[in-house]
């Protein structure tokens, strides 16, 4: 809401600069955005008298002017404007000022046109930033010609001389105070911010006799969307300019002035607040205004000249016949007023705001009216608004009002009243305000204070309850008076198990050199082929965002994968070396049958080093020790069975993939990614990547740990070499040593693979270092041996052979 | 063999101030003290001394031993100190080569502003709660007393999923769920990924976070409400910190409040940074709508309760100087690692 400040001056006197007002209104709950002054860019421009005016000589289309500026002697200025002529008064820029040219602020210097001193220049509407809508006497293409309505006081400023130079103030207004999106409404508020009187008068006019039931009729077929209509009727219509006055305070509120009747009808929407109609008589089919819901497939021009199809929630305005006004919204094309109108309808009418929304959402035209409508204004503005209207009209002379006037008003509502409580409402702020200050503060705003029982005006949509009281109270007083208080009582509060492990996997993996990162949880569809998902993977089943941004983020990942991958990518796109990066977040998995999805949460790290510093064991070592920290229970590290719950396992290297299973339960996986995903990704290195399932992970961890003492007697060690087929797996032999083993052994360590000469084609050889230990005692040699003889015996079990 | 003795004391003196390394000094020590050296060979010939003598000779041959002994020690300390010395003189390095790298990895910002946050809210007897971000209407909208329709709604420009269901465009649907949930006291934050549908700049994203908070018991004000955000700010920003609270609309609060932080850089008295206004807006608040508290089974007429919201990004943002909302997301390493 743009509030011109002249205008708000014809009803409260705040006497102060406009930054105090700007801070005041905005403290008790008019927020104010910024303030601005309507053309600030122009300078040291002024009124000028034309006294003498010679062609150039050495031009045929340029004049040499003699300009009195009031400075004694006048100043020689040269146009190329055909429309001055001696005698005019003109603005004129002199030498050092400022004006618009092409939208942008230039300076003027004085200079020579074809030999000819210039020392300034005569300024047209478009160089002051107005158009023939401010002066409609002006013409287009020429020096503008001030006219009677200007101060032609030469030398005078020329902003001021032309009412050019109203400061504007621009609010955000809540949607709850839609009498705030008026001046009365602002000048109340200030009236009430700076407890000074505001002089609002209610309109009146003197009219002419005559009977309005016989020039028109009004019939609301739907009242619950229309609580109340207010016609009036304006004959011997004179249509033309408004006064200089009246177009000068909507063009300080954004409106272009048009004519007459309908810049009265703008004038008392941004006064009252409440949206008008003008229309003319002569196209409503039988003077019969119908309000009714629309007929489906109905059709309307509006005045846009669109055509547009109605549906059957709409509601409009209509003759006999078809609908002449979309209501609260725009009017139809026919109705509005035109150079040969002689006959006006206002109409000042109530519209149900929800309906009205609905309907401009749909139709997709949100105009000044249903912005106003839709946020539920009060039925009791129609009246002062039409009144209004009707002295407007006999104040510019431009028709003559019929003094009755139709109102119907089948949604007349009686006031309630709210519990006004001073008691509660101090409780309520944790403030001590006196009772009478409060009465008094409520009684600034127009509030009626009766049986205990607080009475709002009538504009005042968004006064039902106590609170509401209170916040009222809050604002007159001041919110920052309010004390500052801690809350009585103690609390005690503690992390959840989950927020304590999240806590826990994201040190970890910090520590363990990873970046954490953050990104969107909408990706593209498109990304699922990126990482190489089967067509029929579970994973393409999404939460799919009906009205996305753009088809990058238009569904729910199923998988923190493709967004991790991005992230490496985008690295490796600005040449970074190395990119080690995790992701703590949630993945979206639509249940079958239920409302909403299920979202659990994983840990995704992706990472690359293009120095190739690391490899498959790098991520599967930074899982096991993310492992070991979290406490989780043993597990089996293998390859991913064809029914993995991790329908990722398409994006990793066949070979260079596995899983970890803990208790039955697949909790994470990890490998090399695919070389034709990292090609999808513009990769040009190996990379890596893991996902862990969180909560599975830690239904199975333990947060006890607990102390087991330090051993009392020596270690044995042992080395193992052996010999096996290239295919028998590591933990296999592994499990098969410390099965064979038993409680004697305490750790073993594999410290050397080899393949190649002295071992034969297909086979491998490891070596591991075992350590024994009893709790008992120290252990003999021939104890060892034993151990070690039943290892040995089960390792060639399994096809695995000791090296001498 | 007085003589004799003393004279080899000289001797084995002269030899060991000679003496470079440990193993001419063990050399040193077998010629004089050995089994075979020069001192036994003496004791061997104490047989053929008188009696009177035999003492005599005893006692100093056990001394010049023993200053031999000492002797040897001495220049034994003396060549491992020379060593040791030698060997750090060799073993210098130029301790301005770089460090061996280990590698450490960094909490988003964004995480690690809400770590902090978190840790003053823990402190001041809140818990944690976290909820779905896929979310009815109901839970995001009607039970926060913004019907279908209503105009307030224009404000959080929502995804819809369908019809009933859309991501949420605040965590307060989280604080409806805790109410529902739990009965008075409650003191909750809900921190939490939001979306709206903004495009992407640098001051907007369609996702970004949220930190709000709900402190529902009987006898709490809207003094509570400002001395409780008075302490997290002041704890976040500075003691100097000030703040400015000013009348607002929210459809869930009724009184309803933004507040205002006062521009660092010119004390409020309007600068660039905070396009004049000499306070920069962070966050909104408010007492519990009544109509709230009764549509989640709370009476409001014994109990009371304050909520606000905070903008996780914008403070993250302003702690470390970020400009640009796009770093957050894009998680560029060389942005990550400055943290």
């Amino acid at each position: 809401m743009d509030l011109s400040m002249r205008w708000l001056a014809d009803y409260v006197d705040c006497k102060c600069d406009i930054k105090t007002f700007c801070d005041a209104l905005t403290l008790s709950g008019s927020k104010v955005e910024c303030h601005t002054e309507e053309g600030d860019y122009l300078s040291n421009v002024v009124v000028g008298h034309v006294v003498d005016i010679v062609p150039h000589p050495n031009s045929d289309h340029m004049f040499i002017c003699q300009i009195d500026v009031g400075e004694g002697e006048p100043v020689q200025i040269v146009t190329g404007a055909q429309n001055v002529h001696k005698g005019d008064y003109v603005p004129a820029a002199k030498h050092k000022s400022t004006v618009l040219h092409e939208g942008k602020q230039v300076k003027i210097t004085k200079g020579k046109l074809r030999g000819e001193a210039s020392n300034g220049m005569l300024c047209s509407l478009e160089e002051l930033g107005l158009t023939t809508h401010d002066f409609p006497y002006a013409i287009e293409d020429g020096i503008f010609i001030l006219g009677d309505d200007c101060d032609k006081t030469v030398g005078k400023d020329i902003r001021e001389a032309i009412g050019f130079n109203d400061k504007i103030v621009e609010f955000e207004i809540t949607s709850n105070r839609p009498d705030c999106m008026s001046v009365i409404g602002l000048a109340k508020e200030a009236a009430a911010t700076f407890n000074i009187p505001a002089n609002i008068k209610e309109p009146t006019f003197k009219g002419i006799d005559g009977d309005i039931n016989e020039i028109m009729s009004v019939e609301i077929h739907d009242p619950d969307l229309c609580p109340r209509y207010m016609g009036g009727y304006v004959k011997n219509v004179k249509i033309g300019p408004s006064p200089r006055w009246l177009r000068e305070r909507l063009r300080a509120s954004g409106v272009r002035p048009i004519n007459n009747f309908v810049d009265i009808t703008n004038f008392v929407m941004l006064e009252y607040g409440q949206p008008m109609h003008a229309f003319d008589l002569r196209y409503v089919k039988g003077a019969k205004i119908n309000i009714r819901r629309a007929k489906a497939g109905e059709t309307i021009t509006t005045l846009d000249g669109q055509e547009r199809t109605l549906s059957e929630e709409m509601l409009v305005i209509a003759d006999e016949e078809k609908p002449v006004a979309v209501a609260g919204v725009m009017g139809g094309e026919y109705s509005g007023i035109m150079d040969d109108t002689t006959a006006v309808v206002f109409e000042s009418a109530c519209f149900d705001g929800a309906s009205v929304r609905t309907t401009a959402k749909k139709l997709g035209m949100r105009t000044d009216a249903s912005a106003r409508f839709e946020k539920g204004l009060d039925a009791g503005n129609t009246y002062p608004a039409l009144m209004r209207a009707f002295e407007l009209v006999e104040m510019l002379g431009c028709g003559e009002v019929v003094r009755t006037y139709i109102d119907c008003y089948p949604g007349k509502k009686e006031r309630v009243g709210v519990t006004y409580d001073p008691a509660w409402i101090n409780g309520f702020l944790g403030t001590d305000i006196p009772e009478a200050e409060m009465t008094e503060y409520l009684t600034r705003l127009e509030f009626r204070i009766e049986n205990g029982k607080a009475y709002a005006p009538y504009y005042r949509i968004d006064i039902e309850n106590k609170a509401d009281l209170a916040e009222e109270v809050a604002r007159l007083y001041g919110y920052n008076k309010i004390p500052d208080t801690i809350i009585r009582g103690v609390a005690e509060a503690k992390l959840t198990r989950k927020q304590r492990f999240d806590r826990t996997i994201s040190e970890a993996v910090r520590g363990l050199g990873l970046n954490e990162i953050t990104t969107f949880s909408f990706i593209s569809p498109k990304y699922f082929d990126k990482i190489r998902l089967p067509e029929d993977s579970k994973l393409r089943n999404t939460v799919v965002i009906s009205n996305p941004l753009g088809e990058d983020t238009s569904v729910m990942r199923t998988t923190l994968l493709p967004s991790v991958m991005e992230v490496l990518s985008r690295n490796r796109k600005v040449r970074n070396n190395e990119c080690y990066a995790f992701e703590l977040a949630n993945e979206y998995i639509p249940v079958e049958g239920e409302v909403l999805p299920i979202e659990p949460e994983r840990l995704c790290i992706g990472m690359y080093d293009a120095a190739g510093k690391i490899d498959f064991f790098t991520v599967k070592g930074i899982i096991e020790q993310l492992l070991d920290r979290c406490g989780a229970p043993a597990y089996e590290v293998s390859r991913p069975a064809e029914d993995t719950v991790f329908g990722e396992v398409s994006a990793f290297h066949p070979g260079r993939v596995a899983v970890i299973t803990a208790e039955g339960r697949e909790v994470a996986i990890f490998g090399e990614l695919h070389p034709e995903t990292l090609e999808n990704y513009g990769l040009d290195c190996r990379a890596y990547a893991a996902k862990v399932n969180v909560p599975e992970l830690m239904e199975l961890c333990t947060e006890q740990k607990t102390y087991k003492p330090l051993p009392k007697f020596p270690a044995v060690t042992r080395d193992l070499s052996l010999t096996c087929d290239d295919e028998l797996a590591a933990a296999v032999i592994e499990s098969t040593i410390r099965s064979a083993a038993g409680s004697l052994l305490e750790a073993v360590n594999l410290f050397d693979i080899y393949k190649g000469k002295q071992i034969a084609e297909g086979k491998k050889s490891l070596s591991y270092s075992l350590t024994l230990r009893s709790h008992e005692g120290t252990l003999t040699v021939e104890q060892a041996d034993k151990v070690m003889d039943k290892v040995i015996k089960a390792l060639a079990e399994k096809g695995a052979e000791i090296r001498s | 063999m007085k003589e004799k003795l003393k004279a080899i004391e000289a001797a084995a003196r002269e030899k060991l101030a000679k003496a470079a390394d440990l193993k001419e000094l063990d050399e040193i020590r077998v010629e004089y003290l050995g089994k075979k050296g020069a001192i036994t060979s003496i004791l061997k010939q104490m047989g053929g001394l008188s009696p009177e003598e035999r003492p005599v000779i005893g006692q100093l041959a056990n001394s010049v031993r023993a200053d031999i002994d000492e002797m040897l020690r001495s220049a034994q300390n003396a060549i491992k100190t020379k060593a040791a010395a030698k060997k750090l003189e060799a073993e210098r390095i130029d301790v301005t080569l770089p460090g061996k790298s280990h590698r450490l990895g960094k909490a988003h910002p964004l995480n690690a502003t809400l770590a902090e946050v978190e840790e003053v809210f823990l402190g001041m007897g809140f818990d944690i709660v976290e909820g779905p971000e896929v979310e009815t209407d109901h839970y995001c909208f009607e039970a926060l007393n913004m019907p279908k329709h209503h105009p307030a709604r224009d404000t959080q420009d929502t995804f819809y999923i369908n019809e009933n269901v859309l991501l949420r465009t605040q965590t307060s649907s989280v604080q409806i769920r805790t109410m529902e949930k739990m009965k008075p006291p409650i003191r909750i934050i809900s921190p939490g990924a939001v979306y709206r549908s903004d495009a992407v700049d640098a001051t907007h994203s369609p996702i970004f976070h949220q930190i709000e908070g709900l402190v529902i018991d009987k006898g709490i004000t809207m003094a509570d409400l400002k001395g409780t955000l008075e302490m997290l700010l002041k704890r976040l920003y500075g003691e100097e910190t000030q703040l400015r609270f000013r009348p607002h609309h929210f459809p869930y609060t009724e009184p309803s409040a933004e507040v205002d932080l006062m521009c660092f850089n010119c004390h409020g008295k309007g600068c660039s940074m905070c396009k004049q206004e000499g306070y920069v807006e962070l966050l909104g608040a408010g007492m519990v709508h009544p109509k709230v508290l009764s549509e989640c089974g709370i009476d409001p007429e014994v109990y009371s309760g304050f909520a606000f919201g905070i903008g996780l990004e914008r403070i993250t943002m302003g702690r470390y100087n970020i400009n640009d909302m796009r770093l957050l997301y894009e998680n560029d390493m060389r942005f990550l690692n400055q943290f």
